[in-house]
């Protein structure tokens, strides 16, 4: 009875609706990856020096939308890095990116000491307010769960419909699927392999960057140590689940936040009972659960992982 | 575009042979670029780099304190080294031995706190077996998931690591807290007959069982049919599955004896150094692993070698920090640039670049 009112309140929904935010920016930008045929581990990296160049940009003076750009911008650049050593130089791509995760991610440890070295709590921002849009917020529950977000959120839904039109329907889109399914197909089409895909790793790198930058701009108003705490990890099985396709991925990001905003609320509601830690843990055994019973039907881009060397067959 | 047109030029050509002086100047070579590029960081305090390092090297191996401390940071990161190149070579794509790492210690803590009392001569083998079980047990899972279903091990390794946690969270705020910790989480103490023996300082038994276990291990790749066939798997595994190999089940070994290692890493802490289980007894020696396995190069005593180096960039990085009044989290950064410098310098081990 209890889990049913909760389930019919307007607070759950908008919850679920702003967890999902940050996961569907990094789940698109790892699909965009993917797509192209390369794995970036280094998302749970990114995305915290996302949140925290995000942060502490506007912590210093500049206005949000600043703040999101620079964090892309810092995202674009570790995309850069990464498609060096995985695209160019041909190097493995799950060992490239646990060093790309780890050296962004003490990177923005690092900084954040350098810029406060003995704060105990985090200063905070003033971050991004809800927009409600005229007319559809008044829609009862799914309007007023969608359309009473902040402007952050209504980037990342948007995100998803750009994204599925430029891989589906347009030139740029087919070089990029091409090139994650059958690189030497595409090079003899006159693509140029490793440009395309180096674009593809810095826009999609700049995504989930600005995935890190919506959890301090928009969800939280502060940086600490371990913020993103696990989520990038939870955005690559999103992709999986997802079978590489952008409204697959949204849909999994909102039956995954609405999974935790619950979990919250039966915790609040049951706690005591059960250890909060199996709350918490149940996000990850989910996203295990649900690799398992994806795996047999993914149809993963045929050259992920595969690196591309001109005139190698 | 002339940065892109340049570097699609550049042609990997296979060497036939390493000439033995480019495998030891590599990864030296790989460590002192990442110096090198860490200087920015370094001078941000406005202290000169020469001097930095200086405290650094001093702090690390300068005395007789400094070398212990850093032989005893080195013990952990030898078994999760040791546990990721196990993996690695077979291409069984472990990351998740900080979480076997914390099976390992939880089994020392369930087993080594009173549960039953023994001679420390059976005790301590007897907490490394329960570790090495423990931890192998939890690569199993995605092991099997990866042959039987072909669950992608890379996420599902990653996620344990999580749950892992948490339940090593709930085990110190539940079960296992110890009541005269004054409210602190952490697991009641070691009993006394299962505390490794101390060596020098803070070291302890640990490192000679990981020494003993990197020689085991150099053994069974070398020397072994199953080493063998682990390779084989790892370099091609159409090839192996022709050959007849059992692939499933040589990969159902690997991730038993990858995990199994990084557990015994987690009983040398808990039984070793710390005395008790807590959720900080791991600064992400497991993640640290992959840098120092690939520093090795996978090879069994070069993680001897490359647990050491790291450790002493660690060490020595945190006196510097000390010193230089800069944040700690410069010895992580270093130690991650360490690794992109390496696989840089791995490739040029194995291939000459030619420009067209």
């Amino acid at each position: 009875m209890d889990v049913l009112n909760l389930l019919l309140g307007v607070e759950f929904w908008t919850a679920t609706v702003r967890i999902a935010s940050p996961l569907i920016f990094g789940a698109l930008g790892e699909l965009l990856c993917e797509r192209s045929g390369v794995l970036n581990l280094g998302i749970e990296g990114i995305m915290t020096i996302g949140a925290f160049v995000g942060w502490a940009s506007v912590y210093q003076g500049a206005d949000l939308w600043t703040g999101v750009l620079l964090a892309a911008t810092v995202g674009l650049l570790f995309g850069l890095l990464h498609s060096l050593f995985t695209v160019y130089l041909g190097l493995s791509q799950h060992v490239t990116g646990i060093g790309i995760t780890l050296l962004a991610a003490n990177l923005a440890y690092f900084f954040y000491r350098v810029l406060l070295p003995d704060a105990t709590t985090p200063p905070k921002i003033t971050p991004f307010q809800p927009y409600p849009i005229p007319l559809l917020s008044q829609i009862p529950i799914v309007g007023q769960a969608l359309f009473t977000q902040t402007p952050l959120t209504y980037l990342a839904i948007a995100l998803v419909g750009v994204i599925a039109y430029v891989l589906y329907a347009t030139p740029l889109g087919l070089s990029v699927r091409m090139v994650g399914e059958n690189p030497q197909a595409a090079e003899a089409q006159g693509l140029s392999v490793y440009g395309v895909r180096t674009g593809a790793v810095m826009a999609g790198s700049a995504l989930m960057a600005i995935g890190g930058a919506f959890l301090t701009l928009s969800a939280f108003d502060s940086f600490f140590v371990n913020l993103i705490n696990g989520r990038g990890w939870i955005c690559i099985a999103l992709v999986i689940f997802a079978s590489w396709q952008p409204f697959k991925a949204l849909l999994g990001a909102l039956l995954f936040a609405g999974f935790d905003a619950l979990q919250i609320r039966l915790q609040q509601q049951i706690g005591g009972a059960i250890p909060y830690q199996v709350f918490l843990a149940l996000p990850y055994i989910l996203s295990i659960v649900a690799l398992t019973v994806m795996a047999r039907r993914a149809g993963y881009p045929k050259a992920l992982m595969v690196p591309f060397r001109r005139g190698e067959r | 575009m002339p940065l892109n047109f340049r570097l699609s030029q550049i042609r990997l050509e296979p060497r036939e042979s390493t000439p033995l002086w480019l495998a030891v100047v590599a990864p030296l070579g790989a460590i002192v670029a990442a110096l090198i590029l860490c200087v920015p960081l370094v001078s941000w305090t406005g202290v000169s780099p020469f001097q930095s390092y200086g405290v650094m090297l001093k702090g690390a191996i300068g005395s007789g304190f400094a070398l212990s401390e850093t032989l005893s940071r080195a013990t952990p990161l030898m078994f999760t080294g040791l546990a990721v190149a196990v993996a690695f070579r077979a291409k069984l794509w472990n990351i998740g031995a900080e979480g076997q790492f914390y099976m390992g210690a939880i089994a020392a803590t369930l087993i080594g706190t009173g549960l039953i009392t023994l001679p420390p001569i059976l005790m301590i083998p007897l907490l490394l077996i329960a570790g090495f079980l423990f931890g192998g047990l939890l690569l199993l899972l995605p092991a099997v998931l990866k042959t039987k279903l072909s669950v992608d091990e890379v996420v599902t390794t990653l996620l344990l690591n999580f749950v892992v946690l948490l339940f090593v969270g709930y085990l110190v705020e539940g079960p296992l807290k110890d009541p005269s910790a004054l409210g602190w989480p952490q697991a009641v103490p070691i009993i006394a007959q299962g505390a490794f023996p101390k060596l020098l300082g803070r070291s302890h038994l640990g490192l000679i069982i990981a020494i003993i276990s990197a020689f085991l291990v150099w053994l069974l790749n070398d020397r072994a049919v199953l080493g063998y066939r682990m390779k084989a798997i790892g370099a091609n595994q159409i090839a192996a599955r022709f050959a007849g190999i059992p692939i499933d089940r040589i990969i159902l070994a690997t991730a038993l004896l990858s995990g199994g290692l990084a557990g015994m890493g987690g009983v040398g802490e808990v039984a070793g150094l710390r005395g008790y289980l807590s959720l900080d007894l791991s600064p992400g020696f497991g993640y640290t692993g992959i840098i120092v396995a690939m520093l090795a190069q996978l090879h069994p005593i070069g993680v001897l070698a490359s647990a050491f180096f790291i450790a002493a960039i660690y060490v020595g990085a945190d006196a510097m920090s000390r010193a230089a009044n800069l944040p700690s989290y410069l010895a992580d950064v270093i130690v991650s640039a360490s690794l992109l410098c390496m696989l840089v310098s791995i490739l040029l081990t194995r291939y000459r670049v030619r420009w067209k």
